[in-house]
């Protein structure tokens, strides 16, 4: 310590607002060092890993599970799955959008700046100083960024462990048992991956907004299941009738209708903008109460 | 103000809940109905002699006052409780309503006459005339009431055999009914009438079944007083509750499979076709499109024969009948209620009525609930089943030969009467035609979408094949007496890898009687559908010798089928208009409007940050001036704080827990905004994210390190995040200050108290600022590093830069600064050097002055 002394000298030439030289607010906390800082958290590589791997443990289940029950003998898209990897790929996304997307959508996003908080290094990222505008920019945009590769990951492998498993076979409609070409499924499937991606959005934005407000990851992550799970609720009602329309979980299961002989748009459309309509006004709550914060923690 | 605002906003959402629930409370609910309920005695029979009790529901009109009465009647094997839902909400509506057993079902006495003018209409008509007497009921005169029937299958034949027999009744609303009774058990698509017919064996099994005799128990209350269980006479298993007549007939028609003219007769008794030109009042009829026990065309036959008479007549394909679907329970009961509003109430505008002729599609499934949706195209003319317009499609196929089974079994399958509910409504497909028994001729892929709305007819021409004799063993041809029978099919093939498509699962029995040279001709008419074929599929006529729900010829025989003519006539009615979806207007009127409100937000909440510089303290580390912080509670945590910091000074924040040292310094790092006063750095006022902060090293109330990540990382992705470059960092003196050697590459969260304290002073010092800042900077580390930490604080400070050190620790501040400020309770209590401050005391004894004492006597906490 004592021959640091040398070293100590002061930088010369400051610009005219005043800062320290090199410093300029558009360029701090770059998107990749938010990203490293981000992808070496147990819980990132945790759900990752669980995320390529339920294809896997569910081919096996499929593999184990085969004989108890005469194959095509019903058309839902449980017992579809196993028709070819395009079919395996829907059923594992249909029984994860729901749910296990939702978590990892949420703890993503939720998880984004009340970890920062709860281990005090938000104050030092905000004094370095990093306008909280720009920091929680960069902060949704890579947070949006693992959600979106969560989502994608899932079908993708699905579709990879599927075809290994099960083969590149048309797609069977659940409900019908009609079938559609591969290659003509193939970029509906895309449009299936990014309408479940979309769909996340509010959950997303609402995580986010949580994570402003909270100084506990916990708390914003259940918070956002938690509206989920409250919105699935009030979907059941059916006496709310149209207005069960404008819950963020109601167009969810929407994508179904792009694999369908005759695909159709319009329940996706809808539920793109009910999904824009809840994650613009939630960020741009986020936005605005991070602002004018003080952060105590 | 932000107090203000956030109270403003709770008023809002308060506001807005209580304005729901108040809503809520007080939206009228549906009125109360209550049922009442009445045992009325008739006398029927041809010789008006026979004395029946019918139990009746009477339900008075909800709004009070003398309204019009509806008549609501059941379908075979119900009761009237089968309708208590309808009938309430007609009553809700605004109607007297009178529902009632009909004569042998439910408690009602007496036996089933089918609907006979001898008994089941005599009852009706007796039924108007109690209506009548009532005070509730609107009358066109006395005796006359203003009432409509209204009624399913059973129910709806007897609104319209009423109808044509009391001239008293306004309006009906007949459902899924027939119009010939002969022809639906007996149906020929050949048009030579029941006696020609094939025997719809399952359905009239099922029919007279459900007429069967009364289980043995029914509680009590039960008949008259002989409720206790006696085992059934042979007579009661044998006809049930029907009259030995039509047990009879049906008994005799059921073993031999072909109607005779006597059992036609019967049957024609208790169907409109028999009372032609009586039925003169207006007339809705909903026919079901998934019913092969009465088709769409009694609807059709109906409708034509009510109006021939000039009555106004309006039909419904809906989306349900005999075989299931959805039932479109809502939907048919608003039909039900506008036409009757338009004749009986005389309310409603023509206009708003709807078009003559509805039909139920498919509007594909919802995308929320993925429940099937229903869409109601209309048109303003009923065309009947040949459709406003005629297509011809080519078919092609080769003569082919049909086996009839021995014993007609296997059987192909069209729909299994009774079990229509197993479908699930649309989507599966429970059709299915046994190998060799059938012959198929298709069409082209459409280039086009084709809808049919109707029958289609085609011409077809069969041959008998001569058959060796299984019993003789001889060659000769085996006499059928000349007859074939035949299903006609109109499949929707979509391509090879999908199954084919029966639409409703309808099929359409035919009995072609062959000429000497054993061959006949005929006209078919398939099934009346509405059904799109869309581009790329293909019709098919598909003839089977065999169909699950008919009595077909157990001889075995093979006949030759063949087109007479190679095309299809279908049916269309291009004028039904499926009402244009509402296009979603919020599709893009939501997101838009979200966008404007988040931009508005967004704006609203920007604070106009001009870089308040003020060169004259360019030179001046920092200068705080009437500083003040107030916690929620209104208790200000710093209160009128001023001092200021010259260059190369150490200087020491010094006070109690609570003084307001962290709060300070939190203010000065961007983190919480003053409430009053003003912090400058360097001349630059201090908001969050200001741009001088840069210049600012700090360190405050503990360190800040992501825990997943080893000491050399943090710091190097901390100066990363700067955005600086990473010439200026000066790392390896920051990583010298640390002194954490090897453990610099574990995780943070391996280290010890100490260890984080010394890395994030390192972090602190990133980039040499000109102005470090460091909370309880001795907190965990050892004498030895504390006396090495003192060192590099003071050099640091020698070189031009400040310091400023806060701490209770008063021998810290001691030995490490030049100057001192104290705080207490968020005040200023002196600022000045050290030396002065420990001058300012004499000394109490002789161990001199310490810092501490000077520091006791400035906070009043003296001992």
């Amino acid at each position: 310590m004592s021959d640091s002394n040398a070293a100590l000298t002061v930088p010369a030439g400051l610009s005219r607002n005043g800062s320290a030289r090199g410093y300029a607010p558009g360029r701090t906390l770059p998107l990749a060092v938010e990203i490293v800082r981000q992808f070496k958290r147990r819980r990132t590589l945790v759900m990752f890993g669980l995320l390529l791997a339920l294809p896997w443990i569910l081919v096996i289940a499929f593999k184990v599970g085969a004989g108890s029950a005469p194959p095509g003998t019903s058309l839902r898209i449980s017992d579809l799955a196993v028709e070819g990897g395009l079919n395996f790929a829907a059923f594992a996304l249909s029984v994860s959008a729901s749910f296990l997307l939702v978590i990892a959508v949420a703890l993503f996003c939720g998880d984004s700046v009340a970890s920062e908080a709860s281990w005090s290094s938000l104050r030092y990222l905000l004094a370095s100083p990093i306008p909280r505008d720009r920091l929680l920019r960069q902060k949704l945009v890579v947070a949006m960024g693992y959600s979106a590769a969560a989502v994608v990951c899932l079908p993708v492998m699905a579709l990879l462990a599927g075809t290994l498993a099960f083969g590149w076979n048309d797609v069977r409609v659940p409900g019908t048992g009609e079938t559609i070409a591969a290659l003509d499924v193939l970029p509906r499937f895309g449009v299936v991956i990014g309408y479940a991606l979309v769909s996340q959005f509010v959950v997303a934005a609402l995580a986010f907004l949580l994570s402003v407000s909270t100084d506990s990851p916990l708390g914003a992550v259940g918070g956002a299941v938690g509206l989920v799970i409250v919105s699935n609720i009030l979907q059941a009602v059916e006496a709310l009738g149209s207005l069960r329309e404008f819950l963020p979980t109601f167009w969810n299961n929407a994508w179904l209708d792009a694999l369908a002989p005759q695909p159709s748009y319009e329940g996706m459309l809808k539920g793109v903008a009910v999904a824009v309509t809840y994650s613009a006004i939630l960020v741009a709550f986020a936005f605005r109460r991070f602002r004018s914060k003080d952060v105590v923690s | 103000m932000k107090r203000a605002a956030r109270w403003v906003t709770w008023i809002a959402v308060v506001t807005v809940l209580a304005v729901g629930v108040v809503a809520w409370l007080v939206w009228p609910s549906a009125p109360d109905v209550r049922a009442q309920e009445q045992m009325i005695t008739v006398l029927d029979g041809p010789g008006d002699d026979q004395r029946v009790t019918l139990d009746a529901s009477f339900f008075p009109p909800a709004g009070g006052g003398r309204a019009p009465a509806v008549l609501l009647a059941h379908g075979f094997g119900g009761s009237k409780q089968s309708v208590r839902d309808a009938a309430v909400r007609l009553a809700q509506d605004g109607y007297a309503v009178l529902t009632w057993s009909a004569r042998g079902f439910g408690r009602s006495s007496g036996q089933i006459a089918l609907n006979s003018p001898d008994y089941e209409v005599k009852d009706v008509r007796q039924l108007v005339d109690w209506v009548a007497k009532r005070p509730e009921v609107r009358l066109d005169a006395a005796g006359d009431p203003r009432v409509g029937i209204a009624g399913g299958s059973y129910g709806g034949a007897i609104a319209l055999m009423a109808a044509a027999h009391d001239p008293r009744i306004d309006a009906i609303v007949p459902q899924i009914t027939w119009y010939d009774l002969a022809d639906a058990l007996f149906p020929d698509a050949t048009g030579q009438g029941p006696q020609n017919g094939v025997f719809k064996r399952m359905w009239a099994g099922l029919f007279f079944s459900r007429g069967g005799p009364a289980p043995a128990a029914l509680g009590p209350g039960q008949g008259d007083g002989e409720g206790e269980e006696r085992p059934l006479t042979a007579e009661e298993v044998r006809c049930g509750r029907f009259l030995p007549e039509i047990c009879d007939m049906y008994q005799q028609v059921a073993q031999s499979g072909r109607a005779t003219a006597s059992a036609v007769e019967t049957l024609r008794r208790s169907s409109p076709i028999s009372v032609p030109g009586k039925i003169r009042i207006p007339t809705l009829l909903l026919q079901g499109q998934r019913d092969s026990l009465f088709p769409l065309g009694h609807a059709d036959a109906n409708a034509k024969a009510v109006a021939a008479t000039g009555a106004p007549v309006q039909v419904a394909w809906f989306d349900g009948g005999h075989d299931g679907g959805n039932g479109e329970v809502d939907w048919l009961h608003e039909k039900t209620l506008g036409w009757f509003d338009r004749h009986l109430k005389e309310i409603g505008d023509a206009a708003q009525a709807g078009g003559a002729f509805t039909v139920t599609r498919d509007g594909g499934r919802d995308p929320g609930t993925r429940r099937p949706l229903q869409l109601h195209a209309t048109a303003d003319g009923y065309p009947g089943l040949s459709g406003s317009g005629q297509t011809s499609v080519p078919l092609s196929g080769p003569d082919q030969p049909v086996a009839n089974p021995p014993g007609g079994s296997p059987s192909s399958i069209s729909a299994v009467p009774g079990f229509g509910g197993l479908a699930g409504g649309s989507g599966v497909n429970l059709s299915l035609d046994m190998a060799g028994q059938s012959a198929t001729f298709d069409s082209s892929p459409l280039t086009a979408p084709l809808q049919v709305t109707g029958s289609s007819t085609v011409r077809v021409r069969v041959t008998l094949e001569p058959v060796p004799d299984a019993r003789t063993g001889s060659g000769e041809a085996k006499s059928t007496a000349g007859e074939v029978t035949l299903f006609a099919k109109l499949y929707d093939v979509a391509g090879a890898t999908q199954a084919p498509v029966l639409p409703e699962g309808l099929v359409a029995p035919l009995r072609i009687t062959t000429g000497a040279d054993g061959s006949g001709e005929a006209t078919v008419t398939l099934p009346a559908v509405d059904h799109r074929f869309d581009v790329g599929h293909r019709l098919r006529v598909a003839f089977t010798t065999t169909d699950l729900g008919y009595s077909t010829p157990a001889a075995p025989a093979v006949y030759r089928v063949a087109l007479a003519s190679p095309a299809v006539t279908v049916p269309t009615h291009a004028a039904l208009r499926t009402p244009s979806t509402n296009p979603a207007w919020w599709i893009w009127a939501l997101p838009l409007a979200s966008l404007v409100v988040a931009t508005v937000l967004l704006l609203a909440g920007r604070r106009r940050t001009t870089d308040e510089h003020d060169p004259e303290l360019a030179s001046v580390p920092l200068r705080i001036s009437g500083l003040t912080k107030a916690y929620r509670n209104g208790e200000r945590a710093v209160d009128d704080l001023s001092f200021t910091v010259e260059h190369g000074q150490v200087l020491g924040l010094l006070g109690p827990n609570g003084a307001g040292k962290t709060t300070t310094l939190r203010m000065l790092m961007g983190l919480i905004r003053p409430d009053g006063g003003e912090i400058r750095i360097f001349g630059h006022r201090v908001v969050p994210g200001a741009p001088v902060l840069s210049r600012l090293g700090s360190f405050v109330e503990g360190p800040g390190f992501l825990p997943h990540l080893n000491g050399r990382e943090n710091l190097e992705l901390y100066w990363k995040a700067t955005g600086r470059p990473a010439e200026d960092a000066g790392f390896a003196e920051a990583l010298e200050i640390a002194g954490l050697g090897k453990a610099l590459d574990r995780a943070v969260r391996t280290y010890s108290q100490g260890m984080r304290q010394r890395l994030a002073i390192a972090q602190a010092m990133l980039g040499l600022p000109d102005l470090l800042v460091l909370d309880e900077p001795t907190n965990g580390l050892d004498p030895p590093q504390i006396r090495e930490m003192r060192e590099v604080l003071i050099r640091y400070a020698e070189q031009g830069r400040t310091v400023i050190v806060s701490s209770h620790l008063l021998s810290e501040v001691e030995q490490t600064c030049s100057r001192a400020v104290v705080m207490h309770r968020g005040r200023l209590v002196t600022a000045g050097t050290v030396s002065e401050l420990l001058a300012s005391r004499t000394p109490v004894n002789g161990s001199g002055t310490r810092l501490e004492d000077v520091f006791l006597d400035l906070i009043g906490n003296t001992t």
